[in-house]
Parts: C-alpha cells; structure tokens; sequence
C-alpha cells in the first residue's frame, strides 16, 4: 500500500535499497545532501548532485530532466550520515519556468526495487520558490524512516545549502548550475512539443513555447494598443488556458497539405514543400525544416559510426597481425593486412553510398523548400523579400541563419528559432580558436556589429508594425556605420545610447519595464499597467560592453538577460568576452544564458538529437544589394503611420 | 498468414512477392496475471520493457531503450515507455519500428529483449507476446508467444540479422534474469 504523505507526516522504510522517482512538469535538477545526526551537511562533499552524482550509498542524475529515479541504498550509508535530504532546483540560465508557481507540482516517490511505492508525496503550494528540499531520509534508533518536507526556498539552490549549513552554499550552487548548464546551452532548443488545441488560430505571437508568460491575447493587431499585451484573466502560475471549445472552429479549416505526386516504379517520392503536419503553411514548413534537420543530422550519424567502425575494426586486425610472431612477416602477413584493409575501404563505400542516397533525398528536399520558404524563413537574397510587406501576424519563427556538416557544406538547413524568443543572443565578436574569418579584430568587430543588424532587422520585419521596438547602446559610437541602415530608416525607438549617462538611461528604462510587468502578472493586475506603457516586445542590442558600464549597468544587464524573455525584453550582446574579462567568472552565467552566434562561419552549434558541431553562418546581406534598406525603410514607414495614427487618436478622444 | 515461430526458428524476411521488407515493427503485447484466492480480482501493475541492441560484428553500438527511444542514427525508434500492460489482448503495448533501409551498413544484428522492470516473473504475465509486423502494409509476418511462463524476469525475444542484400529474423526465445537490457548482454554474446 503506498501512503500518501502530507508536509511533515513521516513513514517507516520497510527496506534500505530504494529507488526514490521524481517527475515534474519541466526538467529540473535533483540532488541529495548528507547530514549528521543534527543535520549538518560538512561540506561539498557531502552533496551529491549532478556534477558530483555519486556519493557512498546514493546516486543522483547529471543533468536535468522532467522525470528522474535516484537509487538510494542506506545499508551502504557511513555510520556517521544521519540524515539524507533530497532536493530539486530548477536550473538556471537556460529558459524555462524561474519559479516552481508557475509549472505543474512536483510528485516524489520513494518505492521498493521491484517498483512498488511506499510511499508518495506531491509538493504542492510552491509560488516564487526555485529550489525545494523535497523529503528527507533519517535514521531513528538503527532504522531508517522517510519524512515528506516540503519546504521551498525563494533564493534558490544557494540558499538551501546554506541553510542546511553549508558556508561555501554559493559557490557549490553555482557549481551545480554550470554543470547542467552546460549540458543544455549548447544544443540548439529543440522545438516545444504542440499542446493539444494549440495552433488553429496563429494570431500575434502565439505559441510561445513552454514558457507561459509571453503568450499574449489574441487580439488583431490592427486595434489601438490600448491594453497591455499580457494575458488576460489567466493566472500566471499555470500554461494558457484555452477556453475555445475543443470542437468549434473559430477559422477556416485547414487546407489540406500538398501532396506529393506518385513516384514512378522504383525511384524514392519526388519531395514537396510544405509536406508535413500543421495547420497552416507556415507550421508545416516550419515542420518540414525541422524534419530535415533531424533527418540530416541522423543520417550523418549513421555514416560516421560505421566509418569509425570500420576504422577501429581494420586497426584491431592490423594489431592481430602484428601481435603474433608467426604471422607478422612473410606472404601471410601481407595479405592478412591487405584483407583487413579492403574490408575497411568496403565499408566505408557502403556506407558513403547510405549517404550520398539520403542527401541526394535531402538536397532534392531543399531545392524545393527553399524557394517556397516565407520571408521570416527565407534567406536575403530570396526574391520574397523584394515583395516585402509589413506583416498583420507574427510568424511561428525566424531563420537566424544557415547551418550545416562537413559532409556535405552546400546542403545548408535553415535555423529556425521560435517567436518570440526565449534566449537573448550573442554576436560573439571574439577571436576563438575555431575561426578562419579575418586576421584583424577591427574588422571582425565590423562584420559582428554588421550581424546583428541584419538579425535586428529580420525581427524588425516580421513583427506587425509597433509591435517590436529595437534599442541600442553603442557607448563609444564605434558601430555608427553598422548601425546606420536602423537610425537611417527610423525604427528604432531613440537614437543608439551614448557615453555612460546613455547606457543607464536606457538599462533604467528596461528594467523598471520588466520589473512593472512582472509584479502586475504576479498581482494578476495586468489592467492596472500605466496605458501610456509601449506594448510592444523589446530587443536590446549592446555593442561595446563593457565600454560604458559601471558595476551597478552590469547588474541590471544580468538582470534583464535573466527576467526578460519572459515579459518580452531580450537581450543581444555584440561583445568579446575577452573584453570583459576584468569580471572574472561573475558574468559566465549572463554569457552561458545566450545563444552564442558568430559572425563568420563557425562550428559551435550542436543539434538536439545527436549533438554534432553544426558550423553556423549569419544571415548577411549579398554584396551591393539594397533589400535591408528597402525592408527596414518599408517598416519606418509603417511605424510612422502607426504612431501618427495613434495621435490623432489621442487628440480626438 | 501469420507464422507462429517457435524457439530457434528463423525466418527470412524477403516478401512473398521477391520485394524486400523496408520497415518492420517489433510489437510487445502482455496483461498482467490476476492473483487467485481471495480478492483475486486485483491485479498488479506490471512494466515490462522493451528494448533493442544494435550490434556491428559483435560489438554493440547503440541500444533502444525506454530512455533512449531513437538510436543515433534515426534508423530504430522505440513508442515509449509503457508502465502496465495492455488491459485487454491483442495490441502491442510497446513497440520498436526499424526502418530497416536506413539502418547503418555496419549493423548487421538487432536484438529484441523484453525485461520486466518491476520484477515480476513471467509466470505472473498473462498473453505475453511478440510479434514482427510488416510496418508498410500492417500484415503480421511472425508471431512468438512468451509461452511457458517460468521463474524469469527477462527473455531475449529474436533477433533480425543482415542475410546477403535482405534481413532475417530469427526466433530465440531465451529466459534470463535482469532488469534492463544491460542485464542480459552476457546472455545475448551466444546468439550472435
């Protein structure tokens, strides 16, 4: 019989070899510590957590995860631990929920090793907590018995260890943040998983992925911006709820894919853009690209493991050959050795063949995706964006850039991120090892600033008119002449921010925005935001940092890298790291959160499935060509009728 | 026509027609056995799993498993976990698609094992089965009953292993004791 545990009811342990099953919601971080017979954790090396999972008698998982099983054996506990508590964190820097209020509660089980529960415990009634001691094992005259807890802790990983006596608490949180950190800041987020009702009507931004905040009303952007884009009516500590009865229509039903025409006897289905599941043609070529970025990264996973294979098998025989007297010389050895290699070279042409017949399907793919790609999706020197025109509806996602393997560079997949987005960016204007771009930073510094304004502007244009607005810093005006394609065309909200009075200025403004937005989501007063507030998503670009920040600059930085995404401000640093370096490890975090993007062609990306470096190109613009002008000249003028619009209406009413 | 395989039995894989198979489906059906006596109506929930090794010469390289449902290569993915069974006979309760033109050249044996994670004994498994599906036109190729139903918590199920250009499968319904797939490796390196 499995007991339902409540805060603090405690329960025998009729076993000491244990399985204890965590599941959430959300992926999050699990660990134990160890205490003595007051509950004292000594020190580090007491806590098992995912950069040191195992300790004497108790195992914990690396990485964060939604579902996790610990296994747990106190016969094997030293005779001087008294107490293990096992606790869960939310991990940090990599989006998601910051706060277990707002994802589903977590259910701990403690159960037998054939599986049967003994007992189980929900944690329910968590709001702003981050990390939570989740229940504790404790030995009672020479038997163990298990105690549901419960308590959260609003500070976070740092703050439970310390308050279960650890000094060095900050220093091992941080430790164990970075450790699941970078297991997931490298990959490229794999889409969210489509809830059900989701996606019959796309309207403005919908579809934020698994990040509740940024889902915003559906009302047609075209309306005056009177109210505040957050959502209505819906409690901020679960998903959207969505109200439509799941079997009425409120648009026209789908059309019906494009379906691929016979393909004659013997030759693989001639592809077709657009050949995927969604309801509309932007979802399913969204669907389609990502398909065949599983597709390509999978294959290619195939071909290398059977290379290396037949590698590590020839080098194995060539040994046996060689390893045995009798046969390491002479007429034998030779064509033992001969044997070995041919069997290499037949392998590796088998599996090219796999290969090649697989890209070709690909690449055939491509050569009809991409010319019926949407601008959003589109690369700048496609013809859809000499028709450019302000959009009504944000898309589902924007083509940051290209990206592809080694084995085949001209088969490039376009790398589609979610709107709005859930990571700030980083133009990383940096020399690292990997790079062949120009030999002069002066001019690596250039083609970042260049990056970002053609990434600023593709965001720019694929938002209805007034609903993004573009900030920049540039302390020492040193990217005047990158940023004059967005002061020219009038989309940004001010001038780029100058000298150091600019940088707070602007940071100020940012960071009382985010901070306004925040309480009136958790106060559920979204009404009572000031009306004259802009409503629309912000994009910081900083260029120069840390040129221009005092201490205080940095702090609202980190600030606004950490809380933005979710009420609509993001971030995109255009640094060196290098540049910042006086910081120490202080800023890792910040840099870590971002998506690091470069801006020349570079190997840093991996993929969500099999974790191949990826080598990324930025989205630039074809020599001589005028299309950012014309599109961003395109959306000053929409953005000026806007406000112009809004004007009137405010002297009329 | 279904072909009910019995231990060591081996079959090819080739259709009748001459064409050869290009996706197959490893389902795995089972209920959990009622307990006699009193109360007898209640049964106990049981998991079994199901699982895939992919072996090069050998040598194991990738495996699929309730934690890790697509091997590397895309080639073999695994439906997900199913913690109890089916409640009524027939469907497969996990199942294990191979795509099997896409399998990597290098993998020449697949091996299908069913492990009961909360360690009950086949003997308390009612229906338990697996059955090869041709995955294009859902017609059943082979069907293998986890007949005898003893004192094991694992069986290696078959395996389907390269012949010349096509695959075969071959059934060898061998008990084993273990909990996940890793538990059975040393049972397994005899049928390769």
């Amino acid at each position: 019989m499995t007991a339902e545990l409540v805060r603090g009811q405690n329960h025998p342990l009729p076993q000491t070899r244990l399985e204890i099953r965590i599941s959430a919601g959300n992926p999050i971080v699990a660990g134990a510590t160890l205490g003595d017979e007051r509950g004292t954790v000594h020190g580090a090396e007491w806590v098992a957590h995912p950069a040191s999972p195992q300790l004497a008698g108790i195992e914990v998982p690396k990485q964060a995860a939604a579902a996790h099983r610990l296994a747990v054996d106190l016969g094997a506990m030293p005779g001087h631990i008294h107490r293990v508590t096992v606790l869960l964190a939310l991990p940090t820097g990599v989006g998601g929920p910051a706060r277990f209020g707002a994802m589903a509660a977590p259910f701990v089980a403690v159960t037998g090793l054939d599986g049967t529960e003994i007992v189980s415990y929900t944690i329910t009634d968590l709001d702003s907590e981050s990390a939570v001691a989740a229940l504790e094992l404790y030995r009672r005259q020479d038997a163990w018995k298990v105690r549901a807890i419960g308590q959260g802790y609003a500070g976070g990983l740092a703050a439970m260890l310390h308050d279960q006596g650890l000094e060095q608490g900050t220093d091992l949180a941080a430790r164990i943040n970075e450790a699941v950190a970078r297991g997931m800041a490298r990959s490229v987020a794999q889409p969210p998983p489509r809830p059900e009702g989701d996606g019959r009507v796309r309207t403005a931004a919908a579809g934020g992925g698994t990040d509740p905040a940024p889902a915003q009303p559906q009302t047609p952007p075209q309306q005056p911006q009177g109210t505040p884009q957050q959502p209505q009516g819906t409690p901020a500590a679960g998903g959207p709820i969505d109200y439509q009865h799941p079997s009425r229509r409120t648009a026209a039903p789908p059309t019906p894919p494009p379906t691929a025409p016979p393909a004659a006897p013997g030759q693989p289905t001639r592809p077709v853009a657009g050949d995927a599941s969604g309801w509309s043609m932007d979802e399913r070529l969204y669907n389609q690209v990502w398909g065949m970025f599983e597709d390509l990264a999978r294959t290619t996973a195939a071909y290398r493991s059977a290379v290396d294979f037949a590698e590590s098998r020839m080098e194995q025989e060539l040994d046996r050959v060689l390893s045995d007297p009798c046969t390491r010389v002479g007429p034998a050895a030779d064509s033992a050795r001969a044997e070995a290699r041919a069997k290499q070279t037949d392998l590796v042409e088998q599996a090219r063949i796999a290969l090649d017949r697989d890209l070709a399907q690909l690449i055939s793919e491509a050569e009809v995706v991409e010319p019926a790609l949407p601008y959003a999706y589109a690369r700048w020197d496609s013809p859809v964006w000499q028709a450019y025109e302000v959009p009504m509806e944000v898309p589902m996602a924007l083509r940051l850039g290209d990206l592809h393997l080694p084995e085949r560079a001209d088969l490039r997949i376009p790398m589609l991120v979610r709107l709005p987005l859930e990571r700030g960016l980083w133009i990383d204007a940096g020399r690292s090892s990997s790079f062949d771009g120009p030999a002069d930073s002066g001019e690596l510094r250039r083609l970042a600033a260049d990056a970002a304004v053609a990434i600023a502007a593709r965001m720019l244009a694929v938002y209805p008119a007034g609903e993004f607005a573009v900030h920049v810093i540039d302390p020492a005006g040193s990217a005047a002449g990158s940023f004059a394609p967005l002061v020219g065309s009038g989309v940004l909200a001010e001038p780029p921010a100058a000298g150091a009075q600019g940088v707070s200025a602007v940071l100020a403004a940012l960071t009382q925005r985010v901070d306004l937005v925040q309480m009136a989501i958790r106060s559920r007063a979204t009404d009572a935001l000031p009306p004259d507030m802009d409503t629309a998503e912000q994009l910081l670009i900083v260029h120069d940092f840390p040129h221009g920040f005092d201490d205080r600059a940095v702090t609202q930085l980190r600030y606004l890298a950490d809380e933005g995404p979710s009420v609509g401000v993001h971030l995109m640093m255009v640094a060196d790291r290098e540049d910042a370096r006086a910081y120490g490890p202080v800023l890792d975090p910040l840099w870590r959160s971002l998506l690091r993007l470069t801006p020349v062609a570079d190997d840093h990306l991996a993929d969500p499935w099999v974790g191949h470096a990826w080598t990324y190109e930025p989205p630039t613009v074809p020599p001589g060509s005028r299309v950012l002008d014309q599109v961003l000249g395109e959306v000053g003028r929409a953005a000026q009728a806007l406000r112009a619009a809004r004007a009137r209406q405010s002297y009329g009413g | 026509m279904t072909v009910n395989m019995s231990k060591g039995q081996a079959i090819s894989l080739q259709k009748a027609d001459g064409g050869t198979l290009t996706a197959v489906r490893m389902g795995l059906g089972w209920q959990a056995a009622p307990r006699r006596g009193l109360f007898g109506s209640r049964t106990r929930e049981i998991d079994l799993d199901a699982s895939a090794v992919l072996f090069a010469d050998k040598q194991p390289t990738d495996v699929v498993f309730f934690r890790h449902l697509v091997s590397d290569d895309g080639s073999v993915r695994h439906t997900g976990d199913n913690l109890v069974g089916g409640a009524g006979q027939g469907g497969d309760d996990e199942a294990i698609l191979v795509d099997l033109q896409r399998v990597p050249v290098h993998i020449d044996q697949i091996v299908f094992t069913v492990n009961s994670f909360t360690g009950q004994t086949f003997a308390e498994v009612q229906n338990a089965f697996c059955r090869l599906v041709d995955e294009t036109n859902g017609q059943e190729l082979a069907r293998y009953t986890l007949t005898g139903g003893g004192q094991y918590t694992a069986q290696i199920m078959a395996t389907v292993q390269r012949a010349g250009s096509s695959w075969q499968m071959k059934a060898v319904g061998e008990p084993a004791n273990g909990r996940t797939f890793q538990d059975l490796m040393p049972h397994i390196l005899p049928h390769l």
